[in-house]
């Protein structure tokens, strides 16, 4: 699966992209987010959003089949 | 029309076109907002979602259209590298009457902060930051709900 960055996350991850091969076990978006977390806490943070192939996601989520998982973090536009 | 402009915007061509397509309308309202230099910001850089972005901003256009019985609504925001000075969002409605042509104006903005993936880091002498939307953009956001 790839796992895209976005906002202060591509500085707090050190990239915007990456590919990893996820667990069996890991079956939605929040188990995904706590996976991942392990190695970059600021993940963990349930203020970053989570897309699923461009979809936002509200809670969990299933990623069987899904090719990519975006982390938005709060957002400052305008 | 709304879109995202890797490039310099120019609001008065923007206006002009606008202006021209809103033939008929009573009340046409704008707002640019220009990047501030204060606080030593030398540049700041908008990171997007290719794809989340777009169809966000696009939304928050429909719901203004609807929601102020606007003729005509756009709104062009800048992605990458922003200088100070210059233009950063332009958003425009034209409507029969004025109230509804400036509160859709305002409701765009206000939503624009807190709703679409947009991401704002400035570099100053300093380095570099992210901004994050203030409390008060929450509020102003928040003020639209209880009028709804």
């Amino acid at each position: 699966m790839r796992l895209t960055f976005f906002g202060r996350l591509r500085d707090a991850i050190g990239a915007d992209v990456i590919d990893c091969s996820i667990p069996a076990n890991i079956v939605d978006s929040e188990a995904l987010r706590t996976w991942i977390g392990q190695e970059y806490p600021a993940l963990l943070d349930p203020n970053v959003r989570i897309a699923l192939d461009d979809v936002l996601t509200a809670g969990p989520a299933p990623i069987a089949g899904v090719a990519e998982a975006a982390f938005l973090p709060p957002v400052s536009g305008g | 029309m709304s879109f995202l402009s890797p490039d310099p915007i120019d609001p008065v061509a923007l206006l002009d076109v606008f202006t021209r397509a809103a033939d008929g309308a009573g009340a046409i309202v704008s707002f640019t907002g220009v990047v501030r230099g204060e606080d030593g910001v030398e540049l700041l850089w908008l990171d997007h979602h290719p794809h989340l972005t777009e169809q966000a901003i696009g939304e928050v256009a429909g719901e203004a259209k609807r929601r102020f019985a606007l003729d005509a609504l756009t709104v062009v925001h800048r992605i990458g590298s922003v200088a100070p000075g210059e233009p950063i969002v332009f958003v425009a409605a034209a409507a029969r009457h004025r109230r509804a042509a400036f509160d859709a104006v305002d409701h765009v903005m206000d939503r624009l902060k807190t709703d679409v993936p947009l991401w704002k880091r400035e570099t100053s002498a300093d380095g570099t930051s992210w901004i994050e939307a203030r409390p008060e953009d929450h509020h102003d956001r928040a003020r639209w709900e209880r009028k709804a």
